[in-house]
Order: C-alpha cells, then structure tokens, then sequence
C-alpha cells in the first residue's frame, strides 16, 4: 500500500528533532491504512487545541477544527455527537488537555464518547517558550519556577482510568513502529481512547535519551484486566525513576455516549404540528 | 370585574409557583387575559415566595401594586403584603395558619380553616393550594366547572384528592363578587422561556446545549423533556466552557445549535464567541439577565449585559444582538436569530431577562410575522473547495463533513481562504475585512423587518424609551397618559434608520431601563442619539405601573 498525500502547502514550523514529527508521520500512516480499509479520510476529523502540536492540523490535508488551548475535547464531542459515523481525533499537549483542559478531558472519558485523545506529552510548554505543565517532574526548572516546581506531576494515565475511559496506552516519539500501533488501535476502539504520547520537546526539554534508558514494551499485560491495567499505570509516576512501560494498558468495550442520540434527527415537517398542539394544550 | 390583581404567597416549597398557574389558567378558560409574575428566593425550602396573577378583558404584560386579592398560607404572606391591598379588596387566608392584625378597615376577610380540611381529607399539605383556589373561586363567582377541567389538566396524579381538597375549600363560602368570563377565544399562556425554546424549534434547532442556570435552566429543562418528541439532541456538559465548544463542533458540522446561560456562565463563554467570530460558526447564545455583579440576585431580573454582551470577546468580529419584549417577540426573534446566524456564519444573542423568561404571558401566535427558514449558503462544487472563500459579502459558501470532494479546515488562528493558519499581513487584514463585512449586509437586511417598534400615542413629543421586558409596562402606561412608547429590538447591529424615523417627532425622550447605569443610553449614544431623562431601576424587582407612573410624572415636566 503507497501512503497518500496527506501533506499541505503550510510550511512546517516545528524545531529540528522535535518529538510531534513522529507523532505527524505515525498519524499520516495511519490515516493511510484505515483509508484504504474502508474508512474514508473525509470521514475524519481531526481537532487541535493551542500549543507546538497544534499545528499538526495544518499540516494534514484532512477536516480539520483548530480549537483554542484546553478545548480540543469538547469540540471534539460536539463533532462526534452531532455525526456519529465520523472518527473524531484529538491532538492536545499535556498543557493543553491535562492543565487548562482537563475538566473536559475527564467529562469525555467519563462519558465514555468515542473520540481519540493524542496527547502530544513533552512535559513543558514549548510555544510559551519552556514553563512547567501538570507532567513536568518535581523540581523542574522552568521559566515561571526558576528555584524548581514544588508539586509533583499528575499521573494522568491513573486519572483517565479512575474517570472512566474505557482505552488508554502510552508511546514515545522515538518509537515510531509503536505508535502506530497504539494509534490505530485507539482510533478504531469503540469508546473514549487516549494515548498518552512521551513526546519529546528538543529545545526545552529534551528527554530521548532518558526515555530510551527507561522505556520497555508491554508483554503479556492483559489490558482487559483493571487491576493489572492500574498496577502497570502506577509503575511510573511521571516523577521518580522508574521503568517506563508502552504500548495498551487498558481496553474494554462498554457502551458509549453519543449512542444515545442516535435517530435524533430534526422532523423539520412535523415542527409546526407539534409546536401548535403545544400551544393548543397551553391555553 | 375587568381588571384585577390577585398575590398568592406562602414558603418556598409551598406549590405557589404551581397554583398560581393554576389561576391563571382558571382566568384564561373564560376568555379573559392574563399576566402572571413570581418572585422567589435562590432557595428551595422555606423563605418567602410568592406570584402575582393579574387579569383582564384586554392583553396586559405589566403589574399593578395594588391587589384585589391576597390569598395567603402562611403569615409573612399578610406581614409582607397587606400594604399593597386595595380598599374593598379580599384576603383569603388559612385561619389554622394566618392571624388577622393590622389589617385595616374595608378589606373583606375571608377565613378557611385550610389546614384542618386537608387533614380530614388525608391530603398532604401542598393541597392547601387546591383548598384555597376552590375557595377564591367560589367567591368571584367563577364556576366550579372551569376549575374543574383546569385541575384535570394540571393536576395528573392524584386529580380527584385534589378536586376533593378544593370542593371542600368550595363549599366553604359563599359567592362575594363576580369576575365576568370575557367573550373572546382563550389564548395560550407560555413562560418567555417556552417562547424561545419554541422560536427556537420553528427555526430549524438541531441541538441545544446548556449548564444550568437561572434565568434561563427553563428552556434546558423544556427542550430536554421534549427533546424525542421534536428529534433534538438536549445536551447539558461540564461547564460553560464545556458548552459553548462543544456547540461550536456541531456546527462546525451544519447542525443549527443553540446554548443558554444568564451572565456569569456567559462570562466562561467569552473565548468561545470570539472563537465563533474568527471561525465563522453560526450560533445562537440566550443570555438570560439578572441582577450582578458577580452572583448578585440569582432569581431576580436585570438589563445589566448589554454592553456585555455588545463588547464580550477578545478581538473585533461582529455579532447579532435581540432583545425582545415579550413572548411573542421571544418566539419570532428566536427563530430569526437561528436564520441569521445560519446565514451571515455568526453568533447571535438573544437577551432575555428573569422577568421576560419565567412571567407568563397569552401568546397569539397569528400576530407574529412569517418566518422563513433561511438555508446557508452552500457550496456550488465548481472551483476547489475554501472554507473561506473571500466573497462581496463576507458569507463563504458551506461544504460539511463528510463530503469527499471537500477538506474543511475551521480555524481559531488568523487563516487563509483554505482554512490554514497565516501571519501574512495582506491576508490577516483581507479576512478581517471579509469578517467584518458582514455586519453592513446584515444590517441592511435587517431593514426588512421591524427591528425598532412604535406603541402608544405615535405623535405625542413625549417619549419613553424600553428595551426587552420593560416593553409591557412601558406600553401600557404610555397609553394611560398619551406618550409614545420607542423599542429597539435589534440592538446590534443597531438600527440607525428605523430608530432615527421613530425618533421623528420626539422632543422628550425618557428611558426606562432596568440598571444602574442606562445601557440603552449608551448604546444609542454611540450612534449619535441622546435620551432627555433616564428613568433606572435596579432591585431586582420589575417596574410596577404606579411606580413608573410616578417616575415619568417626576422627569416629564
């Protein structure tokens, strides 16, 4: 199978080595497979919040709703509900969906709605120029904490599975082969699906080579099983040092959100009708 | 009697809200019309509540202070109101609950003992409002046949208890006056809040979206419980945030989407309807008045989100604001509003207040101007597809997912016609004035309808000058004294030549608003006109006709 041409006209603006390459080009192949199994590339959508990944929809000559900071999800949902059959794909930075969106990003998984949440995860803010996020390890010296932060980071992979999402994995940006995996699988799940991307920010906060001493794929994990998905979820804390697992920690099918809209369709034809028997029984 | 006023008061939690309704609809069965007004506390047991039913022979949208009934469970009921009694009026009242004092000469008094009835006929205590309107009809002479078929509506579980309480309440006195039945057809009785939510299904809504919050949760709750019905989607998010995004994605789609919220959710809001300005995503936003800043009276009325509501968003994009009067004018403009954000690709508010939402007024629906469902202008599939197409107007033509022949790029960035982000400085000012240009287009249809309305004595030199729900009081006096009543509906973009030819004639215009600070004034100043005397009401409560009769009387010389 030959790629399609998913690329645009817009100049590609992400530093040399930045970690959203990887995510860019798993994306384009994906896009390219599920097209040519059957889901045609106008029936995706895909959404983007503010921040160095968002520009990801600039570069995809696909639909695309370049959403602001934080509100990747509930454009997202809004899209989904309204065209059930489209597949809806979120990309957001940690920043983005785990700071100044995370109310929504816990809504939509607690509903379980079947979108995809990318999250581009470097860690730092990268277009606001090098500030800690929720993800970012105690201590981290940014611009805005320059004596080191004094909180840890979210875990939030544990915060995903505790709200609801009934699909989480994890990849890294040097590790390309996977992240297509998880990010196809994702897509095609039938539910809220998040894959939480270590994606590495090369001019603020460049990770490859811890990620590489520290990473190990998943073997043998049975991501049906909760409990086993919680302890492998728990074994990195996004703080300490500690193996760093990949690939899919959870998965089950259960029912989801935008299901209970379907056949909600506007009976334009039948709304005076209805609208003077109202007003009949009004009076 | 031709007209009168009736407060039913008692705690909340008492069913006041329900009984009042209940009368109301009582009136309407004999032809007569009818106005109804609450006012309750942000509570929900106990504190003071109470409703104000006024009816007569002719459409009325405005309230006395001075009542011929008072029909009171509890004791504040009198301690509050007994003021407000007229000479010769009527207190019903709950002997086992209301001690008479202070009440002064000439008022008859009429005492049931509502509470023992109810406990010898095993009703719960809510029924002492049935009790009590079997009562007050007995003594207007109203009979017990239009009760009847009222009760039967209203009242679907346990009707015949309450038919029971009430013939017991009956048949504890005896006729005192008669209210004559009207000869004329009843018209429907709707809440402001079910005006819109109908205006909104006549023009076309796919799906509304809201967070709860006051004045406005009615229309969440109406369009949810008749959502299968009509084939809409009811959605009620996260927050407000939640909502006006998630609005943005169906329309992205093509779907026609409206949000609710008064001003503290439409604070949240903002981001977004700058975002639907830059993107060009139709939506219409109800913002419900009431009292700020901040929290302020939560169940009480305000027109304080004007220039709010005028200047929210960071950036400069046009918008479509209407503020109507009442619920007919809610019902029109409501389904307008959908039409027009459809078709300029905008966001439109409609302004509501408490007082305009939750009052019920008679809604003749054949005094309300055709309403045609405005199709957005859709792509031709000629040249390769644009989102945003530079066009003479400003409108770019609609393609809508999935349509294989078209990528559709919406974008929160500065963009170019293809959808993609640009910082170039000729295409950020191109878009701009392709954005803006709309509003001229807009404003010029707009000119095809009646955006400034005209009531009362049309060549009296004096003026008063009303926007939204002060339209009802406003009108009514004005006809009292021989003034001119001036109502802009379309406050944005405003209309200079409909207003400017309204003006024709005034040489005392005098505004009545509901704020602190003259909203209306200000805005129309920005377009060159003055008002004489301001005429500014801010404690939540609506002008009464005697209070506003007074004020005019005092700026008017």
């Amino acid at each position: 199978m030959s790629p399609l041409n998913l690329g645009t006209y817009a100049a590609n603006t992400w530093c040399p080595g930045c970690g959203n390459f990887a995510i860019l080009n798993a994306i384009k192949t994906v896009l390219s497979e599920l097209n040519a199994e059957g889901v045609p590339l106008e029936n995706i959508v895909l959404v983007s919040g503010i921040g160095c990944h968002a520009k990801i929809v600039d570069y995809l000559n696909v639909n695309s709703f370049y959403s602001l900071h934080g509100r990747v999800t509930p454009a997202a949902e809004g899209i989904k509900l309204a065209k059930p059959g489209i597949k809806v794909i979120g990309f957001a930075g940690d920043g983005d969906a785990y700071g100044e969106g995370l109310e929504h990003l816990i809504f939509a998984a607690k509903r379980n709605i079947d979108i995809t949440m990318i999250i581009h995860n470097n860690r730092v803010y990268g277009l606001t120029t090098g500030q800690y996020t929720p993800t970012s390890p105690l201590g981290f010296k940014g611009r805005s904490t320059p004596g080191g932060t004094k909180e840890l980071p979210l875990n939030p992979l544990e915060l995903m599975l505790a709200s609801g999402a009934s699909f989480l994995a994890r990849g890294t940006s040097h590790g390309a082969e996977l992240l297509k995996q998880v990010f196809k699988a994702a897509i095609l799940h039938k539910g809220f699906s998040l894959v939480d991307v270590l994606q590495v920010c090369f001019t603020y906060f460049n990770m490859y080579e811890y990620y590489d001493k520290h990473v190990y794929e998943l073997k043998g994990h049975d991501p049906q099983d909760r409990q086993q998905a919680l302890s492998k979820i728990r074994e990195w804390d996004y703080n300490a040092d500690s193996p760093i697992a990949l690939g899919v920690f959870y998965k089950k099918e259960i029912p989801t959100f935008e299901q209970n809209f379907l056949g909600r369709e506007k009976k334009a034809a039948e709304t005076d009708a209805k609208i003077n028997a109202f007003l009949k029984a009004s009076s | 009697m031709d007209d009168f006023s009736l407060l039913i008061g008692g705690k909340a939690g008492f069913g006041i809200d329900k009984s009042g309704a209940v009368i109301g609809r009582i009136l309407n069965q004999l032809g007569r019309r009818v106005y109804i007004s609450r006012d309750y506390p942000s509570i929900i047991r106990g504190g003071h509540t109470f409703s104000i039913i006024r009816s007569s022979q002719t459409r009325i949208a405005a309230q006395s202070n001075k009542m011929d009934f008072i029909l009171a469970l509890n004791q504040e009921v009198l301690d509050y109101h007994k003021e407000r009694l007229k000479d010769g009026a009527v207190i019903i009242y709950d002997s086992d609950a209301v001690k008479l004092e202070g009440v002064g000469e000439g008022i008859r008094t009429i005492g049931v003992a509502l509470t023992r009835i109810i406990k010898e006929e095993n009703a719960p205590e809510i029924m002492r409002n049935s009790c009590v309107i079997g009562v007050f009809i007995r003594v207007s002479g109203i009979k017990w046949e239009a009760l009847e078929s009222v009760f039967k509506k209203e009242f679907t579980k346990e009707t015949d208890l309450n038919l029971k309480v009430a013939s017991r309440g009956y048949a504890a006195t005896k006729e005192l006056l008669k209210i004559e039945p009207a000869s004329q057809e009843p018209l429907p009785l709707l809440s402001g809040n079910q005006a819109v939510s109908l205006g909104l299904l006549k023009g076309g809504l796919d799906t509304f979206i809201a967070y709860p919050m006051t004045p406005t949760s009615p229309i969440l709750h109406f369009l949810a419980a008749n959502a299968a019905d009509f084939g809409l989607k009811v959605i009620h998010p996260e927050s407000e945030i939640g909502v006006i995004l998630m609005a943005l994605g169906f329309s992205y789609t093509g779907e026609s989407v409206a949000v609710g919220t008064s001003g503290g959710g439409f604070c949240l809001m903002t981001e977004g309807l700058s975002f639907a300005g830059m993107s060009e995503l139709p939506v219409v936003i109800i913002v419900g008045q009431r009292p700020g800043p901040s929290t302020g009276l939560p169940t009480y009325s305000a027109q304080t989100e004007l220039h709010f509501v005028l200047n929210a968003g960071q950036g400069e994009f046009t918008r479509f604001i209407v503020a109507p009067g009442d619920a007919e004018e809610a019902y029109f403009w409501s389904a307008e509003a959908l039409n027009i954000s459809r078709k300029y690709q905008l966001a439109s508010v409609i302004l509501t207040d408490k007082n305009l939402g939750e009052d019920i007024f008679n809604f003749d629906i054949n005094s309300i101007p055709e309403i045609k469902a405005g199709a957005p202008l859709v792509w031709d599939r000629k040249a390769p597809y644009k989102r945003y197409l530079d066009t003479e107007n400003g409108v770019s033509p609609l393609a809508f997912i999935p349509d294989k022949d078209a990528v559709i790029k919406v974008n929160s960035y500065e963009h170019d016609a293809y959808g993609i982000t640009t910082e170039d400085p000729q295409q950020v000012v191109l878009m701009q004035n392709k954005r803006l240009r709309k509003e001229r287009y807009l404003q010029e249809e707009l000119e095809n309808s009646e955006t400034v309305k005209i009531y009362g004595k049309s060549n009296s030199g004096v003026s008063l000058l009303c926007w939204g729900s002060n339209k009802g009081v406003c009108v009514e006096l004005a006809e009292k004294l021989g003034l001119k009543v001036i109502q802009p509906l379309v406050l944005w973009p405003f209309p200079i030549k409909q207003f400017q030819e309204a003006l024709r004639g005034v040489n005392k215009l005098i505004s009545v608003e509901c704020n602190a600070t003259g909203q209306l004034a200000r805005l129309i100043k920005m377009s060159g006109f003055n008002v004489d005397e301001q005429i500014l009401k801010y404690d939540g409560r609506p002008f009464s006709l005697e209070e506003l009769e007074e004020r005019v009387k005092g700026v008017k010389q």
